[in-house]
């Protein structure tokens, strides 16, 4: 949500645009190319909400790295929040210069209406510009009480389940189309089915936080909710974070493979003179130490060792996914979430 | 006395200051410049807001506000905020009172707290409330026990609005009660008026102005709040979901036009509100005067 995106940093960006501004004739005066290449070069990574503490350590360790190769030291900025706000947020004008959000869609949107980066950017970067994948899982009290093990358990009597809105949550959206996948892959499964699962599903959701930081503290410190659909990331960070002995992790049987992907805008680093900094962050992402970090912090890794040493925390489930299931976003976006749409006929009926 | 937030307007001094020398400079300079900012800082962004929602059309923008989410949402927002603050009417006007007609030790201390609402960030004040609302909070958890939903629930939301909007009523009034003339009182007594007539009949209509304002900027503050109730709304389509909530999630859709047109309803009720308590309140203060 917008209400916690890191402003401060947007701020330093503009503090430094100036300060480069005010800088740049001394220094070209002075002629020196070597303190050019000293002067400490500033991204801003524009992504999602869960996750803060994953680029924490990909920014630290990628300014390493720049630093051994080039000798140009890198300071990367963050901006957190939901997925849409954030995709709306560039298109508004905040100057990333590369967006790492939870779903296609919204980069797909800064392309189709900002134009900061072409149409075609997914195919840009190996494996759909998707660094690594995660999926949606369950997140439930201690010694699971209700018995929650698949998806139709949440309907059981008494049940309530915590999950953001998908009107405003990147995240939200994915919990929303596992749901609905798991229903229609169900035996004797149709999309009669899966919209009737998914009106009877939202129907046990007591309250839609905005985004999906918003729905774990909703779950874990207010004590609402039996159950919390989520990234699994967020649900081993819940663990990490709140304790292992209040909280334990359900795989569903059946969930979706989720891919949110990363790219480069164009025009904003052309404009500050960025591209090849940006673009060795984009290509680290994919470095065996970048997917390390990533299966550390619970993201599915795409590099096969990396995901070999974490395989323990990723249990293989089968898993639908956007394109083959839902025809891709652009049309899941349409038929599920646009005004009108079936999340909104679900609240009507 | 500790400052007045919102003075209430006195009669302008005519054109004096066009003749006399004053502090400010003159009226043409001083008229040009509320003009330009008045301007700047209001028009402007109404008349963006105006213009935006007809790219739907006539039909669209029809279609976006009589959408039975949205009329829920308007329902939700505009009338918990109309009980809030018509609850906060009394409370703050016994509040003003009691700060001003007593002096008791710790007088200052809760004359300070009164601006708390004012001062705290509304993120922090709905994520405080709601810890304290939860079923597992220390104030939810009594509510549950007697079976009362307070968060995430439309009396969360309630909650909220009374909390944002008590300092409007006690800082309107509070100045009109310290320069109510006590003497009219005591005449009062001295004539034979019982204390149910001093307060409806002499005090009342004093304060009465102040009063109205006050709650009328309880309402339109309530109406757009956004931060503080978000927190604790639960935020279900139908149930729980205020109107400045729609406007985001119609932003998050790119729907920009639709997002302007209940922001466009919003300020025509909210102003027509407005509009109606001052009517209101001129009523009274023309009634009060001798």
């Amino acid at each position: 949500m917008s209400v916690r995106r890191d402003t401060a940093s947007r701020r330093d960006v503009l503090a430094a645009l100036a300060g480069a501004a005010a800088g740049a004739p001394l220094l070209l005066s002075a002629g020196e190319v070597r303190a050019q290449a000293q002067k400490p070069v500033r991204l801003l990574n524009v992504s999602y909400d869960p996750t803060r503490e994953l680029y924490k350590d990909i920014n630290a360790a990628y300014a390493d790295y720049w630093k051994g190769r080039t000798g140009q030291q890198v300071i990367i900025e963050q901006s957190h929040g939901g997925s849409g706000a954030q995709a709306r947020a560039v298109i508004d004008g905040l100057a990333a210069d590369v967006v790492t959000l939870a779903l296609a869609y919204d980069i797909d949107s800064i392309a189709q209406r900002a134009h900061l980066l072409p149409p075609t950017w997914q195919s840009r970067l190996p494996d759909s510009s998707t660094p690594y994948t995660s999926t949606i899982v369950f997140l439930v009290r201690k010694g699971n009480p209700w018995g929650i093990h698949g998806w139709t358990d949440i309907l059981k009597p008494g049940i309530t389940a915590v999950v953001p809105n998908p009107k405003t949550s990147g995240g939200a959206r994915w919990a929303y189309l596992a749901a609905w996948g798991s229903a229609l892959k169900a035996p004797g499964g149709n999309e009669a089915a899966a919209r009737a699962y998914v009106t009877a599903f939202y129907k046990r959701v007591p309250v839609l936080d905005s985004g999906a930081r918003g729905s774990t503290i909703t779950f874990t410190q207010r004590g609402i909710g039996d159950v919390l659909v989520c990234w699994e990331n967020e649900a081993h960070l819940a663990l990490a974070e709140f304790g292992a002995d209040k909280f334990e992790i359900v795989t569903p049987p059946i969930s979706i493979l989720a891919e949110p992907p990363v790219a480069l805008l164009d025009k904003v680093v052309d404009r500050k003179g960025t591209r090849t900094v940006a673009q060795g962050y984009l290509n680290f992402l994919y470095s065996p130490l970048a997917q390390d970090l990533i299966g550390k912090n619970y993201y599915r890794p795409r590099n096969p060792q990396a995901l070999a040493k974490y395989a323990a925390r990723f249990p293989k489930i089968p898993m639908v996914t956007i394109n083959d299931t839902f025809g891709g976003w652009t049309k899941a976006q349409a038929t599920h979430f646009a005004d009108g749409g079936v999340f909104d006929q679900i609240h009507k009926g | 006395m500790t400052a007045q937030a919102w003075p209430t307007p006195r009669p302008p001094a005519r054109l004096k200051g066009w003749r006399e020398r004053s502090v400010l400079p003159g009226f043409p300079l001083a008229l040009g410049v509320t003009l330009a900012w008045l301007g700047v800082i209001i028009v402007l962004p109404l008349t963006a807001l105006a213009l935006r929602p007809w790219e739907l059309g006539p039909q669209g923008v029809w279609t976006t506000l009589t959408d039975p989410e949205v009329l829920a949402a308007l329902r939700l927002s505009f009338g918990l905020s109309a009980l809030a603050a018509l609850l906060n009417a009394p409370l703050g006007l016994l509040i003003a009172w009691t700060l001003v007609r007593y002096e008791f030790p710790g007088r200052r201390v809760l004359d300070a707290l009164v601006d708390l609402p004012f001062a705290l960030p509304t993120a922090v004040a709905g994520i405080a409330l709601t810890a304290l609302y939860a079923p597992n909070g220390p104030l939810g958890t009594l509510a549950a026990r007697v079976g009362i939903k307070t968060a995430y629930s439309p009396l969360g939301i309630f909650i909220a609005l009374v909390f944002i909007g008590l300092p409007f009523v006690v800082r309107q009034v509070q100045p009109v009660l310290m320069e109510f003339d006590r003497e009219l009182e005591e005449a009062a007594q001295t004539l034979g008026a019982t204390p149910r007539q001093r307060f409806l009949s002499v005090m009342l209509p004093a304060i009465a102005p102040a009063l109205i304002s006050g709650v009328g900027l309880a309402f339109a503050r309530a109406v757009g709040e956004y931060g503080s109730v978000i927190f604790i709304a639960g935020n279900l389509p139908f149930k729980s979901e205020i109107a400045p909530l729609l406007i985001v999630s119609k932003l998050e859709a790119f729907n920009y036009a639709g997002a302007a047109a209940i922001g466009l309803v919003m300020v025509v009720i909210s102003f027509g509100a407005l509009a109606a308590i001052s009517a209101a309140q001129a009523v009274f203060a023309r009634r009060s005067r001798p």
